[in-house]
């Protein structure tokens, strides 16, 4: 196996983030590992797909700004905090739990672009 | 050489670590130049508690934890010269003044002089109607009568004037969190308003740090992915900024955590919308032609921030009550767990029909599907879980009846007696709601105002 090929593996695997809220709305940030996966992120984790992703919490649009420079992305995500943390009945009413469900979405890139790990 | 100011967090929101900010002040003992130390404890519904503190007893509603904060470094800091700026007055930047003075005159602090910032609060210069007026950006609307707190966010320059004046600690209410910075650079760099690229820079710091060890490797670290030493310790941050527009940042010496360029990115982005337009009371930031670089282990330096006019109106905070929140929690463990689980969320959802509950109530089987589940439970109706294992159900229900709330807790109780076998851990609670939304409001409604108190005069 070369590192050309392509593996489908979770989103964990070749990049990482973090999540803010404001009110019922929340961002999740997401940087690959490897800044050469940015292009293939962008074309996997598109606003539809993620805006798919948080159905079930009930989000109603999501815009995704790309930052090429450094490289990452921010996910704004409307409505997906059931209200927000002063209205919502989840234990977790900041959404600080949420990146780690985007990161749970799976992307199929070259082998490259998932980090060696010590294991 | 370019002149530089060193300023350090010693918390990042209410309730962060009493002894974090020790470790930075010693670091900062060994620079030279400018030195503050700033703590942001004041999240968007704190300043409604504090506002309630404040109702009983006049002379409190500044952050309950005031004293844990300061007491252990006050001394060091003022014999060292690092100045302390926080908004831990809260709802009465006046009486936690106050409160500092007494502190320094105990123990004997002489001359520490003591600026505080007030102004931010709109029911001194607006009704609650007229209030109530302004379209709601964000939020629901407060229902008529259940307004509790109305604050502006103000920028730097009161905080700045503060220093102007000799403060040694600057006390304020509300004002932006990366305020926290700009007040200091305006101070130190003589920086002014309209000067955008100047200010993004110290916006641009303060919003890097005012999270504390956010920065430094916590809300960061995943074994074996993102791994960070020692995080018991973790250090908190300090920026460096230099009057050419160079940050750095980070953290006290001799503790753990880390700064990478992968904690700084994550913070750059964090509480982020628009990455063209974050905005504050005293500049629109842009961050996205930013670049990252790690100049040395635990050193990391941002570049090409930019800065653009400030907005016209300045966001205030309106905090209501907002009924009472009721939860639950009972655990179910071993052979054929969940199935035990499942059935103590059935007979609570019958329970709650045979009461006529028309009430919206979450259940939760946590270990299955909790916080990334939804109030549908979506997730957990369509996954499979093992049989066996160590599962805890939840329900909750929000009302603005307290006798609702009490109920669910209530039927969760009595599963112990009355429910699954092998039901355990019963935890209830009822506690009130506060509730926030956010309006636009003049930037003549809020005039910010410093005072300067003495303890020995």
């Amino acid at each position: 196996m070369t590192d050309d090929d392509l593996v489908t593996v979770p989103l964990h695997e070749v990049a990482h983030g973090r999540t803010g809220d404001k009110g019922n709305r929340l961002n999740v940030s997401l940087f690959p590992y490897i800044d050469a996966a940015f292009d293939m992120l962008a074309e996997q984790v598109s606003e539809a797909r993620v805006l798919e992703a948080f159905a079930h919490r009930g989000a109603s649009a999501v815009t995704r700004h790309d930052l090429p420079n450094l490289p990452g992305f921010n996910f704004v995500i409307d409505d997906v905090l059931e209200g927000g943390v002063n209205a919502s009945l989840n234990l977790d009413g900041h959404g600080k739990s949420l990146s780690y469900y985007l990161l749970g979405l799976t992307v199929k890139v070259p082998r490259a672009f998932v980090p060696k790990r010590q294991g | 050489m370019p002149e530089t100011m060193h300023i350090g967090c010693g918390a990042g929101f209410a309730g962060d670590r009493f002894d974090a900010a020790i470790p930075v002040v010693a670091t900062l003992r060994q620079r030279t130049g400018a030195r503050f130390l700033i703590f942001e404890t004041l999240a968007e519904r704190t300043l409604a508690h504090a506002q309630r503190l404040r109702l009983d007893d006049p002379t409190r509603g500044y952050s309950p934890w005031l004293e844990r904060y300061v007491e252990p470094i006050l001394k060091e800091a003022f014999q060292s010269g690092i100045r302390i700026v926080s908004n831990f007055g809260a709802a009465n930047p006046m009486a936690a003044g106050k409160l500092i003075c007494e502190i320094a005159r105990a123990r004997g602090l002489d001359g520490l002089k003591v600026g505080v910032v007030e102004g931010d609060d709109l029911r001194a210069t607006m009704s609650d109607d007229e209030l109530l007026s302004h379209a709601i950006i964000d939020g629901l609307a407060p229902p008529t009568g259940s307004l509790v707190a109305a604050n502006a966010y103000l920028g730097g320059r009161p905080i700045a004037e503060a220093l102007d004046q000799g403060a040694d600690v600057v006390v304020t209410g509300r004002c932006a969190d990366p305020a926290l910075v700009v007040g200091p650079a305006m101070h130190t760099f003589g920086w002014r308003e309209g000067e955008d690229d100047r200010i993004a820079t110290a916006t641009l710091a303060g919003h890097l740090i005012e999270c504390g060890a956010q920065v430094t490797g916590a809300y960061f670290a995943d074994p074996g992915y993102k791994d960070v030493e020692d995080l018991a310790r973790v250090g908190f941050p300090i920026a460096e900024i230099t009057d050419d527009q160079g940050v750095t940042i980070t953290k006290a010496d001799a503790t753990g955590g880390l700064v990478s360029v992968q904690t700084v990115k994550e913070q750059l982005l964090y509480e982020v919308h628009d990455p063209t337009a974050y905005l504050t009371p005293d500049v629109t930031m842009d961050i996205t032609s930013a670049r990252v670089t790690e100049t040395s282990a635990n050193r990391v330096a941002i570049e090409g921030v930019q800065g653009h006019p400030a907005p016209e109106l300045l966001k205030a905070t309106l905090s209501y009550e907002a009924g009472w929140l009721g939860e639950g929690e009972i655990s179910y463990a071993g052979p054929n767990a969940y199935a035990r689980a499942e059935l103590a969320v059935n007979v609570l959802r019958e329970r709650c029909a045979l009461k006529g509950l028309n009430t919206p109530v979450r259940f939760d089987i946590i270990g299955a599907a909790s916080v990334h589940d939804g109030d549908s439970a979506a997730l957990r109706s369509a996954g499979s879980f093992a049989p066996d294992g160590d599962y805890r159900v939840r329900a909750a229900v929000t009302s603005a009846a307290k006798d609702t709330a009490q109920f669910i807790a209530d039927e969760v109780l009595s599963l112990y007696c009355s429910g699954p076998a092998g039901g355990a851990g019963v935890r209830q609670s009822v506690t009130p709601r506060l509730s926030t939304a956010s309006i636009l409001v003049a930037r003549d409604k809020c005039q910010a105002r410093v005072t300067l108190l003495e303890p020995g005069a």
